[in-house]
């Protein structure tokens, strides 16, 4: 399916990128000319080939559920762009 | 003999463990040679000079306590995608900008315990997407062998501070080349460990069955000697491996007689500058001259390594940045328009186009209806990638080829066309997709005066083999003496 400037817009939303017009437009031609080159590994016969979902397989990964990096409450907070307390402030989600 | 901030780093612990020097005396030194070449070069983002000298105090003090070590006292310096406590940690992006790390990463945990003195945060790439450090939302670093080039990327802030003297030793990280690269366009020593091989810990994520901490440095020996302390199974990382670390500064002197040498067709012909094919295939001359048998072989899917891993990276890079929503840290804007603008606002304003467009074109790959036809597809060719590799493996220990098809390019060359920008991984690229060890060491320079670098790839978590290799025909040429003019 051909890339149009609707499909741009619902990858942008999708990825909660707020794009203004001039990005639209030039993220289509960029994203057009990217994947017409990335349409080359047609070409590869994958038949009958398993993807590649693990580099190396570290087989069944354990631990005791013990927790030894606690998160340092103030150092963490102080990061946060608004804040009440110790909660982090975010806008209202619910009308 | 060298000035002090010029030696190896092997060299230069020598100096501090015999008196001659206290780790305050270089530091200060350190200090000094950066604020002198800084202003043209500009690879750092952050510096700490009060920290690295109290640093420098305390291993002085572990010093004259008896505790001897290869980094106790050496001036140190890290990408800022990996997280320093108490230290802005930025990963070059406007949505980090006042990013405060609240923990160590366990590379920096592990750099502390030896002793290292961290001088501060190098530029890079944003979110270490990129391949010249033009990237980076603070402005770029400049190539300090010429400075209208571009020092590679992303870790360009790495390559061109320890090409400059402005450190021993450098961290930096490897999705796509992003160590070897800058490595080769700076005329320095890079290492991408084996996937698993390092702890990603504290690392901030871009693409996560790619990313690989490694050493950078001026000659092999100071990378194996970085390499030894970083390396290894961390609890806190449950995909690094436990596979034993060598030592791999007591390996180095392994004869290479015996070993079989692997060139790949594919990264000899059209598109390599002819400067790097020659001096490539001269180092492949030597090694052959030492007993070394070099045989032809073919990775025929190589040719779709920048396809497959922009899919597949980019695809991860959409998901692992998900969480830069201006919630529980970095950058918000727009909150009172509600969260849907927020969320919208935040990353459009915090992120640069690159990271926008890779996230684009991750969201597209993953996005319902071409799921199958790009990032399954993708993952497929990857699997192609990994055998060819194991089919070269048969007939050889090492594959070499050049580490990038040209050497540093100018600045603004390729911004404009991203597809060409991310045809300079070309040769890196297929390492990471097969979960390789690699490095780029120097092996020459062109007409201008810009250096060249060997690629040598290992089979997995073979780091000892490809850095003994590496060190001999270091030892052999006179490149690591050559410094660029500042």
């Amino acid at each position: 399916m051909p890339l149009d400037r609707s499909v741009v817009q619902n990858i942008a939303h999708l990825a909660r990128l707020e794009l203004n017009a001039e990005e639209e437009a030039q993220y289509l031609s960029q994203l057009e000319n990217i994947l017409g080159y990335f349409r080359s590994l047609d070409e590869v016969d994958t038949s009958g080939v398993e993807p590649a979902t693990e580099i190396v397989d570290p087989g069944d990964v354990v631990r005791d559920d013990v927790v030894d990096n606690p998160p340092a409450g103030e150092e963490l907070l102080a990061n946060a762009p608004s804040r009440h307390g110790r909660f982090f402030r975010v806008p209202k989600i619910i009308e | 003999m060298l000035e002090p901030i010029w030696q190896p780093l092997a060299q230069v612990a020598k100096e501090l463990d015999a008196g001659r020097l206290s780790s305050v005396e270089l530091t200060t030194q350190v200090l000094h040679h950066i604020e002198a070449t800084e202003p043209k070069i500009h690879s750092f983002l952050t510096l700490t000079p009060e920290t690295a000298l109290e640093e420098a105090r305390a291993a002085d003090e572990r010093r004259a306590r008896g505790e001897r070590g290869p980094l106790l006292g050496v001036p140190i310096a890290v990408k800022d995608v990996i997280l320093t406590k108490g230290v802005r940690t930025t990963a070059a992006s406007r949505i980090l900008e006042n990013f405060v790390a609240p923990y160590d990463a366990t590379v920096i945990r592990r750099l502390r315990e030896a002793g290292a003195v961290f001088l501060g945060k190098l530029n890079c790439d944003e979110f270490a997407m990129g391949s010249s450090t033009e990237n980076s939302a603070f402005g770029p670093t400049y190539n300090p062998w010429n400075l209208q080039r571009v020092p590679g990327g992303s870790s360009g802030g790495s390559a061109a501070a320890v090409a400059a003297g402005q450190c021993f030793a450098a961290l930096g990280t490897d999705t796509g080349g992003s160590i070897r690269q800058p490595a080769a366009c700076c005329g320095i020593v890079g290492v991408k460990p084996s996937y698993g091989r390092v702890s990603r810990y504290g690392l901030i994520a871009y693409a996560s069955s790619f990313d690989q901490i490694g050493p950078m440095a001026r000659t092999v020996a100071d990378c194996a000697l970085v390499l030894e302390i970083i390396a290894g199974r961390d609890p806190r990382d449950a995909t690094s491996a436990a596979q034993p670390v060598p030592r791999y500064s007591a390996e180095l002197e392994r004869p290479l007689r015996g070993l079989r040498l692997a060139l790949p067709q594919e990264c000899f012909g059209e598109g390599v500058q002819a400067e790097v094919r020659d001096a490539v295939l001269s180092a492949v001359r030597w090694f052959e001259s030492q007993g070394v048998a070099v045989v032809e072989t073919s990775l025929p899917h190589s040719r779709y390594a920048v396809p497959t891993y922009y899919l597949v990276a980019t695809a991860e890079a959409s998901s692992n940045l998900a969480r830069y929503d201006g919630v529980r840290f970095g950058l918000r804007l727009a909150e009172e328009a509600g969260l849907l603008t927020m969320y919208g606002r935040t990353r459009a304003s915090g992120f640069g186009a690159e990271v926008k467009r890779r996230i684009m074109l991750g969201t597209y790959a993953l996005s319902a209806g071409y799921y199958d036809a790009y990032y399954l597809k993708a993952l497929k060719v990857r699997t192609l990638v990994r055998r060819d590799f194991e089919a070269a493996f048969t007939r050889a220990d090492v594959v070499a080829m050049p580490t990038a098809p040209t050497t540093a390019f100018r600045l603004g060359e390729k911004t404009g066309d991203p597809l060409q920008m991310y045809l300079s991984d070309i040769f890196t690229i297929a390492a990471n997709l097969a979960g390789l060890p690699a490095l780029s060491l120097p092996c020459g320079f062109d007409q201008e005066g810009l250096p060249i670098g060997l690629q040598l790839v290992g089979r997995p978590f073979q780091e000892a083999q490809l850095l003994a290799a590496a060190h001999a025909y270091e030892q052999a040429h006179p490149w690591k003496s050559q410094h660029p003019s500042l």
